[in-house]
């Protein structure tokens, strides 16, 4: 019997395990299942992870070293290779793998840090032939960084996010050819430094407000056709443009990877793709926790670490039976104008000690604007924020004075120009 | 020197190799690509159609009707995933209706069992998300749902143990007439043969023409499909046809035999010149934005944003009306213009081949034995005290490494050492699934790639993702300098 | 004046340098956005990052970085000697694998350890 159970070794997984180990909680098992902990940060080799929760910039597998080596002073057991296949409302964990096989163990929490996974051709109907040379960014930074594979000489990115970025000046310094980077709305979805240090250092073109209109090649790409698109993101004929190639790298969004969580029953968010939260990252079902990716995708580890120390704590909590608190009031909060997405969704007012960070993504850019705090249109709270990008996760305190003062059951999240 | 050789590894090829492997015949399939069922076979709606469609009294209600009987057999003995979920079509209009009661009473003189004309309100009670202002539907039990390429693969694997030789990426370049043979010359090596069976699909005029003038012309027809995610695995419960009109057969949603849902096809002849130049088989918005709107009109909520793969199939279509199955010259036959209710009707057009080679004097000899049964390991559809069975015997089977569909390493390296092995990472998905599921691969890839190096002992920069010579892979990084 | 992103942490202010007046730097949150901002327009730097052949470890590459910025007109000629160095397993997070590179006082170090 464990007091807690960890699905992902990732950088989710691990800040969860060590933050309930650190409050209290004794009998930890993290379940792997690569071969390694540290998840996707063992291929972001890249710089730019830990500013604000180390203090200093650190590449993503020192990121994780950190985190790993924090864990050989406790007691937290790891499985790797091990797969999750099925958890239960009673928290029962259904892993296997090849040194153990087919496993039921039993838990008296658990924490699901899971991660996401890229969004694919399929998911974005692109026209075209299907042959090699298209694949997602992260399965092309696997091969390239850690398996030390070329994937191609001739290389057009689709999709602006920050992995197809990093993955452009990566190729770029293989001694490929990047020859241009689209993309269809017209901002990018990366942080704006990457674009600065991973396209602009490397003279390859941003074309936003830009898609793709046709692929060619029978067994190898040989060339994709892009062709700008209009404010409802429809081609603009006329405006196509081949560009012979052999690489499509696609770098076109992320979805938290939550079967698990579906499969036992937990109450899901359609904006986020991750698990409605309480407060301290449990979901629906109380006892389970999560954070990081699976929860919504973050652009920043340090984010992750945050939140996943919150879910860890939270866990072991519970474990000890310090906070039983699924019969208690909760108060909704709620996605207003300009908001994309807000988490956690639910809120327990006794559970909060001082204030609980909201975090958020707006789904339009502002240059200077109003992100508020309002129940039935009437402003509790305002901050000003500048740059604010769909591609940028944000966030704003709420704060138990706020809480306490009124007896509210719903609150609104409204961003406006300033 | 072979008695025959069958040209082609679709679900034809593969549906004559097994009838004539229960005989004392020495057979070769040669094909063209590297693998069974890569060609029409791989991309079209997976159904096995109940029989009401073709005109009655033609050839191709007869094979369809008896082709959906065997087929039934042939998927319980050879261990083939088919579904018999049953169809509906749907009526959108008073006319439609009289269409649907033609087409039941021309179902029954075909001879197909237990057809229903449901009311619209019996048909939304079995269809909730069907469009409210459906007029009815015509309902056929015996319709099922069929893994189109594993029922290709387990013909030709039982053929392959029964004694019938396959050869691949042996594209037939010439066939020369001898004295009493036929010598079919490939792109490596040439093949002699007391008789020719072509099942080409697309290419099947032209193999047609080297050694005839062309009989039939054909009209190649591109159909575009979605296939969604499992989530959306609730949408429809019934293959969903629409009722066909002058425009057309409209497009139909059906769920596959693994739980996902394909919606599709829309039809539009190509020009025979973009046949295998990848073009063929590209995708098209017009095609698909085709494929939604007639979507939609049977279930206005589907979901089609999350789909997981577009794909697009060529239909071997003809000038003929019916399926070309005739002797062009002695000993030389054509199996062609295999378009819909073919992969229905497959098993029955070989046995309809194989009476017409019979009657024309081939002397058919049963062999003593003849193994008529295959399975496969069903890992993840076993008991937990199974899995850990197969786990202890094989460690291989504890390692997930397609995460979307739980698809193991066991699972794959089996489908690389099988009777007709996997050669390509879209060879064994299509044997395993694995890298079928929603993130396409995106996980899985490099791990198939890994284990494909190892089991056919190559260098990962070898591996194909689909036909030969489709790299995944263009080199090693550190070698530029 | 200039305007250009901050690229030192991902928060990526926007500033705009005076070059006029002793390159003073407005816009951004914190002071590393001031070096930056100065740095930028008269000698820009950054960090490199990336793999290294090695042997007998768990992997067949080792990430790697350099120490601290260096100038970014030397990228191309890092990245040729990265990719001409090869290290065998073990190898700790942290340790050099090339000292003093092309003598900009830099080194490139592996970053993470590998068995």
């Amino acid at each position: 019997m464990y007091d807690l159970i960890v699905v992902g070794g990732g950088p989710a997984g691990l800040a969860a395990a060590l933050s309930a180990y650190e409050n209290g909680c004794e009998k930890i098992l993290i379940v792997e299942r690569d071969l390694e902990l540290g998840g996707i940060l063992n291929q972001c080799i890249h710089n730019g992870f830990g500013l604000h929760y180390f203090k200093e910039e650190l590449t993503g597998p020192e990121y994780a070293e950190r985190f790993i080596d924090q864990l050989k002073n406790t007691s937290i057991e790891v499985m790797l290779d091990t797969i999750v296949l099925e958890i239960t409302e009673d928290k029962q964990v259904h892993t296997m793998s090849k040194e153990n096989g087919y496993q039921l163990l039993q838990s008296k929490a658990i924490v699901l840090a899971m991660g996401c996974r890229e969004r694919t051709r399929g998911a974005i109907q692109m026209p075209g032939s299907r042959p090699a040379g298209i694949l997602t960014a992260g399965a092309a930074q696997r091969y390239v960084n850690i398996e030390g594979y070329m994937v191609g000489k001739k290389v057009v990115i689709l999709g602006s996010g920050d992995i197809g970025l990093i993955m452009a000046r990566r190729m770029v310094l293989e001694g490929a050819e990047v020859l241009a980077c689209i993309e269809l709305m017209p901002y990018s979805g990366g942080l704006t430094r990457n674009i600065v240090q991973c396209l602009d250092d490397f003279n390859i073109p941003l074309y936003l407000s830009h898609t793709i209109t046709d692929v060619t090649g029978k067994d190898r790409l040989e060339s994709i056709t892009m062709a700008k698109v209009d404010d409802k993101r429809k081609p603009i004929p006329g405006t196509e443009q081949v560009i012979d190639c052999d690489t499509l790298l696609l770098s076109v969004g992320l979805i938290p990877e939550n079967e698990l969580s579906r499969n036992v029953g937990i109450q899901m968010d359609q904006q986020t793709r991750g698990a409605m939260v309480y407060e301290n990252m449990e979901t629906s079902i109380s006892g389970i926790f999560a954070c990081g990716n699976v929860l919504h995708v973050h652009d920043l580890v340090d984010y992750v670490s945050a939140e996943s120390s919150l879910a860890g704590k939270a866990a072991a909590e519970y474990v000890q039976q310090q906070n039983n608190i699924a019969e208690k009031d909760f108060l909704t909060i709620n996605n207003g104008q300009g908001i994309s997405y807000i988490l956690p969704q639910k809120i327990r007012k006794e559970n909060v000690d001082k204030k609980v960070d909201l975090y958020y993504r707006v789904n339009q850019v502002y240059d200077t604007c109003i992100v508020s705090i309002q129940h039935q249109g009437e402003e509790l709270a305002k901050f000003k924020r500048k740059n604010l990008a769909p591609g940028e996760m944000e966030t704003i305190p709420l704060r138990k004075k706020l809480l306490d003062k009124v007896d509210i059951k719903e609150l609104d999240i409204v961003v406006r120009e300033a | 020197m072979y008695d025959i050789i069958i040209i082609g590894a679709g679900i034809i090829g593969t549906s004559v190799a097994y009838e004539l492997a229960k005989y004392q015949l020495n057979i070769c399939v040669l094909e063209a690509e590297n693998d069974v069922s890569v060609g029409t076979t791989k991309a079209n709606s997976a159904i096995l159609h109940a029989g009401y469609d073709p005109k009655t009294g033609s050839l191709n209600a007869k094979l369809n009707v008896e082709g959906s009987i065997l087929a039934k057999e042939l998927c319980e003995k050879l261990d083939v995933p088919r579904k018999q979920i049953g169809s509906l079509v749907i009526a959108f209009s008073k006319e439609d209706l009289s269409t649907l009661e033609a087409l039941y009473e021309r179902g029954k003189q075909n001879g197909v069992a237990d057809l229903q004309l449901l009311t619209a309100e019996e048909t939304l009670e079995m269809e909730p998300h069907l469009n409210s202002e459906i007029f009815g539907a015509l309902y056929a039990p015996t319709a099922a749902v069929v893994n189109p390429w594993e029922f290709a693969l387990a013909l030709g694997e039982t053929a392959k143990i029964n004694g019938v030789e396959f050869k691949f990426n042996q594209r037939v370049l010439d066939i020369q007439e001898e004295n009493d043979f036929f010598s079919v010359i490939t792109e490596k090596g040439s093949f002699k043969t007391k008789q020719v069976i072509n099942a080409a699909g697309i290419h099947a005029e032209e193999i047609h023409r080297l050694v005839a003038p062309p009989t039939f012309k054909t009209i190649p027809c591109r159909g575009e499909y979605y296939l969604l995610d499992l989530e959306e695995g609730e949408t429809v419960n019934h293959v969903i046809f629409q009722c066909p009109t002058k425009a057309g057969k409209g497009i139909l949603i059906s769920p596959t035999t693994h739980g996902n849902i394909i919606v599709g096809p829309n039809a539009e002849n190509i020009a025979p010149e973009l046949i295998n130049t990848g073009a063929d088989i590209a995708n098209t918005s017009m095609g698909l934005e085709q494929v939604a709107k007639g979507a939609r009109l049977s279930v206005p909520t589907i979901n089609l944003s999350n789909s997981i793969r577009n794909f697009s199939g060529i239909r071997a279509n003809t000038d003929r009306e019916e399926f070309v199955i005739e002797k062009v010259i002695d000993d030389f036959y054509d199996i062609a213009g295999i378009n819909s209710p073919g992969l229905t009707a497959a098993p029955a057009i070989a046995r309809y081949l194989v009476d017409l080679m019979a009657e024309d004097g081939l002397v058919l000899t049963e062999k003593e034995t003849f193994i008529d049964e295959r399975t496969r390991v069903h890992f993840n559809d076993a008991s937990i005290e199974e899995k850990q069975k197969i786990i202890k015997e094989n460690p291989d089977y504890g390692r997930i490494i397609c995460r979307c569909e739980n698809i193991t390493e066991g699972d794959i390296r089996q489908s690389l050492r099988q009777t007709l092995p996997a050669s390509s990472v879209d060879g064994v998905k299509r044997r395993t699934i694995a890298g079928m599921g929603r993130c396409q691969g995106g996980f899985c890839g490099p791990r198939v790639v890994e284990i494909i190096a190892d089991e056919l002992n190559i260098a990962p920069t070898e591996v194909d993702l689909d036909k030969l010579g489709s790299r995944i892979l263009t080199g090693i990084t550190k070698e530029v300098n | 004046m200039a305007e250009i992103i901050c690229i030192v942490c991902p928060v990526g202010c926007h500033l705009t340098v005076d070059e006029e007046n002793d390159y003073k730097v407005t816009g951004n949150q914190c002071n590393k956005g001031a070096i930056y901002g100065k740095q930028e327009l008269q000698n820009p730097v950054r960090t490199v990052t990336s793999t290294i052949k090695i042997k007998a470890g768990s992997h067949p590459r080792l990430p790697v970085k350099t120490s601290d910025t260096i100038p970014k007109g030397k990228i191309t000629d890092i990245m040729t000697l990265i990719n001409q160095t090869e290290v065998t397993a073990p190898v700790s997070v942290g340790d050099v694998i090339i000292p003093n590179i092309l003598d900009t006082g830099v080194d490139i170090v592996a970053t993470r350890s590998m068995s």
